[in-house]
C-alpha cells in the first residue's frame, strides 16, 4: 500500500478530511450515476432512426417546471454540502494547543526542512520527530510554519493536509498521529529547481523513545580533535553548517551537531551511509542537481577526514 | 463531380504569387481572415505546448528517471501551462469568436475592424516574445532560458534573487503584450454584439453563441486587467526597486497569489464559456431540435460570469487564510455548480425527443458532457476545503482542471473545428478519419486523466520532475504517459485530416449540416462582404424559419 495515501489517514485532521472525503464521495458518485445513466439514455434512445426518413423531430422549447426542478434540487445539495464542510473547517482550524502539546517551528529552506523545538531547545533538520497520541489523553505537536525564501508546503497525506509555508506570513497546523512509525511526505508548493527532493520525514514515538531522542538531541557532541574537524572548520563549510559548540555556526544549511542520529541525508533523499556522505561532501550535485550546497573541492584524504569527522556527530 | 461543381471551380480566380498572398494576409482587418489566423496559431502553439507535455510524461514514465534534467522539467511545465492557457486556448476561443459572431448577427465586420487586426498580432508577437526565450540558452546576454517559476509564478519565486536572469522576464512581458490583444478582442466582441445585429435581432433572438461570448468578453476584461497590473507591478519589483511582492522587504507573498487568482479562476471562464458556446450550437443541430431552455441558458451563463468573480480563493486553502475566509469561499465555488449543472441538463434536454446524428462534432460534444459532468463533481469536492487541504497541488487537482480544460474545453474546440469546417473552407472533412480521431483522443484521455486521479489521492505532488519509487505511483504514471501518447497520435490524425481535407475534401455547399443559424446561409467559403443584403430575422433559427414556412419558431418563441 502506498505510504503516503490520504485514505489511510492516523491522526484526527487526517480523520476528519477522510470521513468528509467519503460522504462527498458518495454525495458526487450518486449525482454522477444519475445524470450519467440520464445522458447515456438520451444517447442511445434517441439516435436518429432510418424509418425517420429525415423528418424532424417535435420542436420543445423548454418547461418551467423541469427548469425549476433542475435548480432548486442542486441549490439544496449545496446548502448540504457546504454546511458540513464549514463544519469540518472549523474543527480543524479553530482547534486550540492544549497546555501539553508539543510546539514546534518548521522553516521551509530551499530544498531542505529545518526543525526548531523552542521550548525543548532542540534544533535539527529533515527528520521531525514527534510523541504518538492517545485519543484519551491527547499529546498533539502543533507546528508554527515559516520559510527563509521561497513558498513551500507541508504535506505528510496519512497526517494532515498540507499548509504553506510563505515568507513574511507564519501559518500553523496541528497533528496528532495516533499510532507509532514514519510517516513520509513530500514539499508541495513549487519552491525551485530540486523542489521535487525536498522530502518529508515523520518520525511518531512512545513518548518514552521521544523523551530519550530529546535528551539525546539536547548533548553536546564530545569535543573531538581531528585532522576532518579542522579541514571542516577552516572552509566555508562553517558559513552555512552549525555543529553546536563549535565555531561553525552557519545558519543556511542543515544543522550537523547530530547528523548521525538521522537516517537520510539530502532531506530525506539518500540514505545517510559511509559512501554518500563522501560523495555528497565530494559534489552535492551528484544526488540533487542544482542544489545550493556547492562542491568543494576538497581533496582525497581531506574528504576522507571530513568524513570521518561527520561520522562522530552523533 | 457535376458540371455545376465544375463551374464553381473555374469561377475561382487565378491563384495570387505567395508574396502578394502574404502581404494581404499580413495587413487584412477581415474579421474572417484574422479568426483563420487565430485559430491556426493556437493549433501551431497547441503542437508545442504538446510536444511539452510528452517530454514531461516521458521523464515521469518511472521513479528516478533521468530524461530530462530537473531545469529542462522545471521549464517544460511552466511553458506547457503559460502556452496551453494564454497562446492556444485563449487565441482559438477569440478567433471562433472573431470569425462567427459577425456571421452569426448578420453582420458584414467586427464593430472594429482595424483594433480587431492589432489584437490578434498583439497576441501573436506576445506568444513570439515568450518562446524566443529559448534562444540563446544560458549563455547569451540578454536572453535567459524559458521561464521555470511554474505558469502561476509564485512570489518571491520571481523575484530577482530567486529568478536570475531574463527567462521570467520574458514570461511577464508577453503576457503583458497578449493581455494587450485579449482586452482589445474583448471590447471588440462587447462592441459588435451590442451594435451590429442585424434588424429583428433583438438580444432575446440573438444565437446563444453570441449571448456566451459577449458575456466571456465581460469576464475576460474584468479578469485580465488584474493579471497585467500584477504584471506591471513585478516588472517594478524586478527593476525598479520596489516592494510589492518582494517579502525581504515587508511586500506579500499572498497579494501575488490574490492578483494571479483573481485573473485566473475568471479565465477559466472565459475558456469554457465559449466551449458552452460551441455546445450550444452544435447539440441543438445534430439533435434536431431547438436548444432547451434558452432563457435560463442565458441567465445561466450570466451566472456563471457574476459567481466566476467571487471565487478566486479557492486556489489558495492552503495558504493559511481564516476559516471564516476558507468558509465563504467553499460557498461562492459551490455556488457556482447550480448555473453549470443548469446548462448541462439543458444540453441533456435538447437531446432529449431528438433525432440525434453522431457525426464528429456532435461525438466532441457528447463526450464533452461526460466529462464536464465529471470535472463539475470533481470540482464541487475540491471546493470543500478539507478535502482540498489534502489534494491541492497534487495530481488530484492537475487531473480535474485537465478535465476542464482538455476533457471540457479542448473536446467542443474539435467538435467546433469539424463543425464550421465546411463553412471555413468550402469543403468537408473526412467523416472516418474525424471518428478515428474521436476515439483515439477520448481513450488517450480518459487514460491518462481519468487513472491521473489517482497518484494524487496516493499522495503525488505536482511540478516534481521525478519521484522516489515505492510511493505506489509507478505504475500510475506508466499508464498516464502511454495515454499521452495516444493523444499525440489522436491530433497527428486530426492535423492530418484537416490539411488533407483543405486540399481534397469534398466540396461542402453553403449547409451541409441542415442548420439554422445565419452563417449556413451564405456560400461557403463566405465572401468578403459575407451578406450581400443585410438578413432580416424573425426569431432565434431563421433558417428554420426559412426551410419550414408552415411551422416558424417565431410563433412560439
Amino acid at each position: 500500500m502506498s505510504p503516503t495515501n490520504i485514505f489511510a489517514p492516523v491522526s484526527t485532521p487526517a480523520h476528519a478530511i477522510f470521513g468528509i472525503s467519503m460522504f462527498m464521495l458518495v454525495v458526487t458518485g450518486a449525482i454522477f450515476v444519475v445524470v450519467f445513466s440520464l445522458l447515456v439514455y438520451a444517447a442511445v434512445k434517441f439516435r436518429e432512426k432510418r424509418e425517420d426518413n429525415g423528418r424532424e423531430p417535435a420542436q420543445v422549447y423548454g418547461s418551467t417546471q423541469v427548469e425549476l426542478a433542475w435548480t432548486v434540487i442542486p441549490v439544496l445539495i449545496v446548502v448540504v454540502l457546504f454546511l458540513a464542510a464549514a463544519r469540518v473547517i472549523a474543527s480543524i482550524q479553530n482547534a486550540a494547543a492544549p497546555p501539553n502539546a508539543i510546539s514546534v517551528t518548521v522553516v521551509g529552506h530551499q530544498y531542505w526542512w529545518e526543525y526548531r523545538y523552542r521550548d525543548l531547545n532542540v534544533f535539527t533538520a529533515n527528520e521531525l520527530h514527534v510523541p504518538v497520541s492517545d485519543p484519551a489523553h491527547p499529546t498533539p505537536t502543533f507546528l508554527t510554519l515559516l520559510s527563509a525564501d521561497t513558498d513551500h508546503s507541508f504535506w505528510v497525506p496519512r497526517l494532515a493536509g498540507k499548509t504553506d509555508l510563505i515568507p513574511n506570513h507564519p501559518n500553523h497546523m496541528w497533528i496528532d498521529p495516533h499510532e507509532t512509525g514514519l510517516f513520509l511526505g513530500q514539499c508541495s508548493q513549487y519552491c525551485g529547481v530540486q523542489h521535487a527532493k525536498m522530502l518529508l520525514r515523520v518520525y511518531v514515538q512512545t513518548r518514552v523513545e521521544f523523551d530519550q531522542w530529546i535528551e539525546q538531541q539536547r548533548k553536546q557532541g564530545a569535543a573531538v580533535v581531528s585532522l576532518g574537524r579542522r579541514v571542516f572548520e577552516s572552509t566555508a563549510c562553517i558559513n552555512c553548517h552549525t555543529v553546536a559548540g563549535t565555531v561553525a555556526n552557519g545558519r543556511f544549511g542543515p544543522d550537523l551537531t547530530h547528523l548521525m542520529s538521522r537516517d537520510t541525508i539530502a532531506s530525506g533523499s539518500v540514505a545517510n551511509t559511509h559512501e554518500n556522505l563522501r560523495r555528497w561532501i565530494r559534489d552535492p550535485s551528484v544526488f540533487k542537481q542544482g542544489c545550493l550546497m556547492p562542491a568543494m573541492g576538497l581533496s582525497d584524504a581531506q574528504m576522507d577526514a571530513v568524513t570521518e569527522y561527520m561520522e562522530t556527530l552523533r | 463531380m457535376s458540371t455545376g461543381l465544375i463551374a464553381w471551380d473555374t469561377a475561382t480566380p487565378a491563384r495570387a504569387p505567395l508574396v502578394e498572398t502574404l502581404h494581404e494576409w499580413v495587413t487584412t482587418v477581415d474579421h474572417k481572415r484574422l479568426g483563420i489566423m487565430y485559430v491556426l496559431y493556437g493549433l501551431v502553439l497547441l503542437m508545442a505546448g504538446g510536444v511539452e507535455a510528452t517530454i514531461m510524461r516521458i521523464q515521469l514514465i518511472r521513479p528516478l528517471n533521468h530524461f530530462v534534467s530537473p531545469q529542462v522539467f522545471n521549464r517544460m511545465f511552466t511553458m506547457h501551462g503559460t502556452t496551453m492557457i494564454f497562446f492556444v486556448a485563449m487565441p482559438m476561443v477569440f478567433g471562433f469568436a472573431t470569425y462567427l459572431v459577425p456571421l452569426m448577427i448578420g453582420a458584414r465586420d467586427m464593430a472594429f475592424p482595424r483594433l480587431n487586426a492589432f489584437s490578434f498580432w498583439m497576441t501573436a508577437f506576445g506568444g513570439l516574445l515568450l518562446y524566443s526565450s529559448f534562444i540563446g540558452g544560458d549563455g547569451l546576454y540578454g536572453a535567459g532560458n524559458a521561464p521555470d517559476v511554474g505558469w502561476f509564478a509564485y512570489a518571491p519565486l520571481t523575484s530577482r534573487t530567486f529568478s536570475v536572469g531574463h527567462s521570467t522576464d520574458f514570461w511577464t512581458l508577453s503576457l503583458l503584450v497578449s493581455s494587450v490583444g485579449s482586452i482589445g478582442t474583448a471590447v471588440n466582441i462587447i462592441a459588435t454584439v451590442i451594435c451590429m445585429r442585424c434588424p429583428g435581432m433583438t438580444l432575446g433572438k440573438m444565437p446563444l453563441f453570441a449571448w456566451l461570448n459577449i458575456v466571456m468578453a465581460g469576464v475576460a476584461i474584468l479578469a485580465v486587467s488584474p493579471l497585467s497590473a500584477a504584471q506591471l507591478m513585478l516588472m517594478v519589483d524586478r527593476y525598479l526597486g520596489g516592494h510589492f511582492f518582494d517579502t525581504q522587504a515587508g511586500g506579500s507573498a499572498v497579494m501575488w497569489m490574490h492578483f494571479f487568482w483573481v485573473f485566473g479562476h475568471p479565465e477559466v471562464y472565459v475558456l469554457v464559456i465559449p466551449a458552452f458556446a460551441f455546445a450550444s450550437e452544435i447539440i441543438p443541430v445534430f439533435s434536431r431540435k431547438a436548444i432547451f431552455g434558452y432563457p435560463v441558458m442565458v441567465a445561466a451563463t450570466i451566472g456563471i460570469g457574476f459567481i466566476s468573480m467571487s471565487v478566486w480563493a479557492h486556489h489558495m486553502f492552503t495558504v493559511g487564510m481564516p476559516s471564516n475566509g476558507n468558509t465563504f469561499f467553499v460557498l461562492s465555488t459551490m455556488a457556482i455548480a447550480v448555473p453549470t449543472g443548469i446548462k448541462i441538463f439543458n444540453w441533456l434536454g435538447t437531446m432529449w425527443g431528438g433525432k440525434i446524428q453522431f457525426k464528429t462534432p456532435m461525438l466532441f460534444c457528447v463526450a464533452f458532457l461526460f466529462q464536464f459532468l465529471i470535472a463539475g463533481l470533481t470540482g464541487v469536492m475540491l471546493a470543500v476545503a478539507p478535502f482540498n487541504w489534502q489534494v491541492s497541488a497534487s495530481y488530484f487537482v492537475i487531473a480535474h482542471f485537465h478535465y476542464v480544460i482538455v476533457g471540457g474545453i479542448l473536446f467542443n474546440i474539435f467538435g467546433a473545428f469539424y463543425y464550421w469546417f465546411p463553412k471555413v473552407t468550402g469543403r468537408m472533412y473526412d467523416e472516418r478519419l474525424g471518428q478515428l480521431h474521436f476515439w483515439l483522443f477520448v481513450i488517450g484521455f480518459h487514460v491518462t486523466f481519468t487513472l491521473m486521479h489517482i497518484p494524487g489521492i496516493l499522495g503525488m505532488p505536482r511540478r516534481i520532475y521525478t519521484y522516489e519509487p515505492g510511493r505506489g505511483w509507478d505504475a500510475w504514471n506508466l499508464l498516464v504517459s502511454i495515454g499521452a501518447f495516444i493523444q499525440a497520435l489522436g491530433i497527428l490524425v486530426f492535423v492530418g485530416n484537416l490539411a488533407w481535407s483543405y486540399f481534397r475534401g469534398k466540396l461542402a455547399g453553403s449547409d451541409p449540416w441542415d442548420a439554422w443559424t445565419l452563417e449556413w446561409s451564405i456560400s461557403s467559403p463566405p465572401p468578403d462582404y459575407n451578406f450581400a443584403t443585410i438578413p432580416e430575422v424573425r426569431s432565434r433559427r431563421p433558417l428554420w424559419d426559412l426551410k419550414h414556412p408552415e411551422d416558424p419558431d417565431w410563433k412560439y418563441e
